[in-house]
């Protein structure tokens, strides 16, 4: 087994936990490459199948390319999809800045949908190489009624032996991409031919590395116009993947506040 | 810092394919302040290993904190380890050393963590051991160290920190080596190598340095490319713990990870709860190219033939190479909640995808770590490392752990399913002479086959009441008519116990509480013989009443004999409530020791009211009701 045969089995592994353990159960879709892979590494554990909802919570601030692609695939792959909406930035916490603000509207519109549907597990493409935060997940991650992440008093995790829901209002967060890296990610699209938004490709000069709200995320100056050419780009870059998304880097602590909230 | 990439650099082909491979988890561990976190900041930026944006921030931050620069802020990404100075949870840093990928888990050295740390150690292959040269093992060392040994690392680099302050002098350094060794040879520990190594000035991490010129061994990142990549698993007899089992259009497919060896399409395997085989008709695979044979680590999809149905937890095995079964498991044990562990508690054991309900039948040792001394003791300590014996109601399928495996570690999950303890088994207990343990029941004649012989089922009717209540009296009455309608009932009467079976237990909490536990031990006993017991105990303490039914189980029904103190201090049958009165009596319940009354009795039967007679008639009729 390589590295990519090792993970896919682990997400495998993870998946079917969830799907054993955890009712009613979904998976988020944000429509960028993590979540694509995500939903694949499903239809790998479920043999073609994806045998529960997922949800799109959607901003109304996404490009156009990535809706059209939701709504492609949607049919493609025959998903049961859930569509959520976000309350109006006005009524996020004003104290954060502005771009975390606009971020945390998704996590208003999460919460909205895991009472609305009574989910139990939500499984959703984190990975822990992506920001500092991130690094400190649990791959069964208990949120209580609030849907706080209570970093100080996590589940001890090991032996693949997860935590589970032992009273009302807590649902599991299920992180199955927790040990995935940006590279890997990319490898495994270009190995599974994983279809993604064009937009992670260079037109013009630039390219998105990662996808949120038009608003809030920049592209990148690159040439890299092919799978090869970013898995190569990637080899050679010492950028972090999340430059492009403003709400990281507003204030040291933004994005751990966001987190704790309940953001992903 | 620009945010230009260019794509144009080409990857040596080779160097690619072998970035392909898997990644080396190596755990980073050591006492709080020998320079951990410095260690692995220090390590990533010498090897280049930093992305342009994280150096850029361990600057910022140190420069806020108005510090030159801090390597340990790398990893304290989080804002609160920051401002208290410590790690608070487990980090996975990926790390490439030339050709090969490694995850570098930092783990916590703050004592009350240790939960953290098992999370990032637990699947570690190899562990660097830092020690500060300068203070030597402390307290968190030996820990760490007995963590290593019981999650089966066995490839361990100790790296001597801090060595500038020993002026680099061989001797001295050779000095703490020993004491090192010798700790480490206490639990069966051989070090694969020392190395003297100053993480804050980067000597011996990843460049050889000159003020160490007596050292000949290889400096860090030579040692880390050397540690063995030990893969047997798939050397091993097969083994696959069902995980689920589906059926997708009219196919069923059992599925689950490889733990050990290789399955091929026409194997024949035992399937761990059903007798006899099945055959693998197919390995099935999603959008993935055909190959008849899958091996240890694969998450798979199998088609048996004949269409079997196994249950979660079974283990698929070759028939020849069966694992262990016993109900009786000796294991080690890593104690992770707050309350120390007894002997007679129950769990659940997870172990791999089963779930087994499990008893501490015995505490056979427990480590101390002050001098790694085996000692006996009556309970396991919050965060304790203990030996001990499991017994489960039937016979569990298991390997015994070892290093370098992922199966035969089994955690230990409460009635919350929070995880308290891991434990790597050790193989089948055997009974010794002369040993107190229990024996696990459950043979041959299953619960329902004994009801069906006696046409009633079994209960433990825990009366609890004052002494005077009638508890006795009204369990005696109700056993004779049971008795009459055929139900095989007998009385466990407090005053009789205490004239035998607790003759040597006085009226203490501690001996209270033990005379509680053994009346339930012997309930249960009965009540898996079939009978149904009525247990008439004062039993005071909500406490002790929750422990019996805790060891009875479902069983269990709690009826509260409710007479107020003062009709019973009348009635005074036994002259006891005057003695007590007069202090001739010590820790009488209801005058000098308390009566917790149960909040929601199965049962409650107000004795001041009625007569004996007619409360026996109540307490009949409802354990009919729940035994027929």
């Amino acid at each position: 087994m390589d590295h990519l045969d090792q993970l896919e089995a682990q997400s495998v592994f993870i998946l079917r936990e969830a799907y054993r353990k955890l009712k009613p159960l979904a998976m988020l879709w944000s429509l960028g490459k993590d979540s694509n892979v995500m939903l694949w590494l499903a239809r790998k554990a479920f043999l073609g199948r994806v045998p529960f909802p997922v949800m799109h919570v959607d901003t109304e601030k996404k490009f156009p390319e990535m809706y059209k692609f939701r709504d492609e695939y949607t049919e493609k792959w025959n998903l049961d999809l859930l569509l959520g909406y976000c309350p109006p930035v006005e009524k996020m916490d004003p104290t954060l800045p502005p771009a975390a603000r606009s971020a945390a509207r998704k996590t208003a519109g999460l919460a909205a949908m895991i009472e609305k549907h009574k989910l139990q597990g939500v499984i959703a493409g984190i990975r822990r190489d992506e920001q500092g935060t991130r690094a400190k997940e649990r791959v069964f991650s208990p949120r209580g009624a609030s849907h706080k992440w209570d970093i100080r008093n996590q589940p001890p995790e090991f032996w693949d032996q997860y935590a589970t829901p032992h009273e009302d209002g807590v649902h599991i967060r299920v992180h199955p991409l927790l040990a995935w890296r940006e590279i890997d990610i990319w490898r495994y699209i270009e190995r599974e031919g994983i279809p993604i938004v064009d937009l992670y490709f260079s037109k013009n000069g630039k390219r998105y590395r990662s996808l949120g709200d038009k608003d809030i995320t920049s592209p990148i100056d690159s040439e890299a116009s092919t799978l090869a050419e970013i898995i190569t780009e990637l080899e050679t870059t010492r950028t972090s993947e999340r430059a492009g998304r403003a709400m990281d880097h507003e204030s040291e602590d933004a994005f751990e506040r966001l987190r704790v909230a309940g953001y992903l | 810092m620009s945010e230009t990439l260019t794509a144009t650099t080409v990857i040596d082909p080779i160097d690619r394919d072998v970035a392909l491979e898997s990644a080396t988890p190596i755990v980073i561990v050591g006492h709080v302040d020998h320079g951990k976190s410095t260690l692995i900041g220090r390590l990533l930026y010498d090897t280049d290993n930093l992305e342009e944006g994280k150096v850029a921030q361990i600057i910022e931050s140190s420069k806020k904190r108005g510090l030159t620069i801090e390597w340990s802020f790398l990893l304290d990404s989080l804002q609160i380890e920051r401002d208290q100075g410590v790690t608070v949870d487990s980090t996975r840093i990926p790390f490439r050393l030339g050709n090969r990928q490694f995850v570098i888990v930092d783990a916590p050295g703050h004592r009350q963590f240790l939960r953290n740390m098992i999370t990032g150690a637990a699947d570690a292959d190899a562990a660097v051991l830092v020690v500060d040269a300068n203070e030597g093992a402390q307290e968190q060392t030996r820990r760490h160290a007995m963590l290593l040994r019981l999650i089966g690392i066995r490839h361990i680099i100790v790296l001597l920190n801090k060595v500038d302050l020993l002026n680099f002098d061989e001797q001295k350094v050779r000095a703490v080596e020993q004491s090192v060794t010798d700790l480490l040879a206490q639990l069966d520990l051989t070090p694969s190598l020392f190395i003297p190594a100053s993480a804050r000035d980067g000597d011996n991490i990843a460049s050889r340095s000159e003020r160490s010129p007596w050292y000949k061994g290889p400096i860090l990142t030579e040692a880390l490319a050397e540690v063995p990549d030990g893969n047997i698993r798939a050397t091993l007899p097969f083994r696959l713990p069902v995980q689920d089992v589906y059926r997708f259009d009219d196919k069923r497919y059992v599925v689950g990870r490889i733990e050990r060896g290789v399955v091929r399409v026409g194997d024949e395997l035992s399937i761990g709860s059903q007798n006899g085989t099945a055959r693998v008709a197919s390995i099935e695979r999603w959008s993935a190219p055909v190959r008849d044979e899958a091996a240890a680590g694969e998450s798979v999809a199998l088609v048996l033939e004949p269409d079997v149905i196994p249950a979660r937890g079974d283990f698929l095995y070759s028939p020849h190479q069966a694992p262990e079964k016993s109900a009786r498991i000796r294991a080690n044990l890593f104690w992770l909640r707050q309350e120390p562990l007894r002997a007679g508690e129950t769990f659940r054991l997870r172990l791999a995808t089963a779930e087994h309900q499990v008893t501490v039948a015995s505490i056979d040792s427990v480590l101390r770590l002050d001098d790694l001394t085996e000692q006996q003791a009556d309970e396991v300590g919050p965060e304790g490392f203990a030996e001990i014996t499991l017994v489960a109601g039937e016979a569990i399928q298991f390997d015994p752990f070892s290093p370098g495996t992922s199966d035969g570690r089994g955690v230990l999950v409460d009635r919350n399913q929070r995880i308290v303890g891991g434990a790597p088994l050790l193989g089948p207990a055997t009974v010794a002479a002369g040993s107190h343990a229990i024996h696990p029941s459950g043979g041959e004649v299953s619960t329902s086959e004994r009801a069906r012989g006696k046409g009633h089922k079994a209960r433990v009717i825990w009366l609890t009441g004052l002494s005077g209540a009638g508890k006795s009296t009204i369990a005696r009455l109700a056993e004779r008519k049971l008795y009459s309608d055929g139900i095989d009932a007998y009385v466990l009467d407090g005053d009789t116990l205490r004239m035998g079976l607790c003759s040597d237990l006085g009226f203490t909490e501690a001996d209270r509480h033990e005379n509680v536990r053994r009346a339930a031990e012997v309930a249960k006993i009965l009540a898996q013989a079939g009978q149904v017991v009525l247990v008439a105990l004062i039993s005071p303490l909500r406490a002790d009443r929750a422990l019996a039914r805790k060891i009875i189980g479902e069983e269990f029904e709690e009826v509260f004999i409710d007479t107020s103190l003062a009709t019973c201090e009348e009635r005074d049958s036994k002259g006891l409530y005057r003695a007590a009165r007069e202090g001739k009596i010590e820790n009488f319940t209801g005058i000098s020791a308390p009566y917790e009354a149960p909040e929601k009795p199965d049962l409650h039967i107000a004795a001041d009211k009625g007569d004996a007679g007619q409360n026996a008639i109540k307490l009949t009729d409802y354990i009919l009701s729940k035994v027929r």
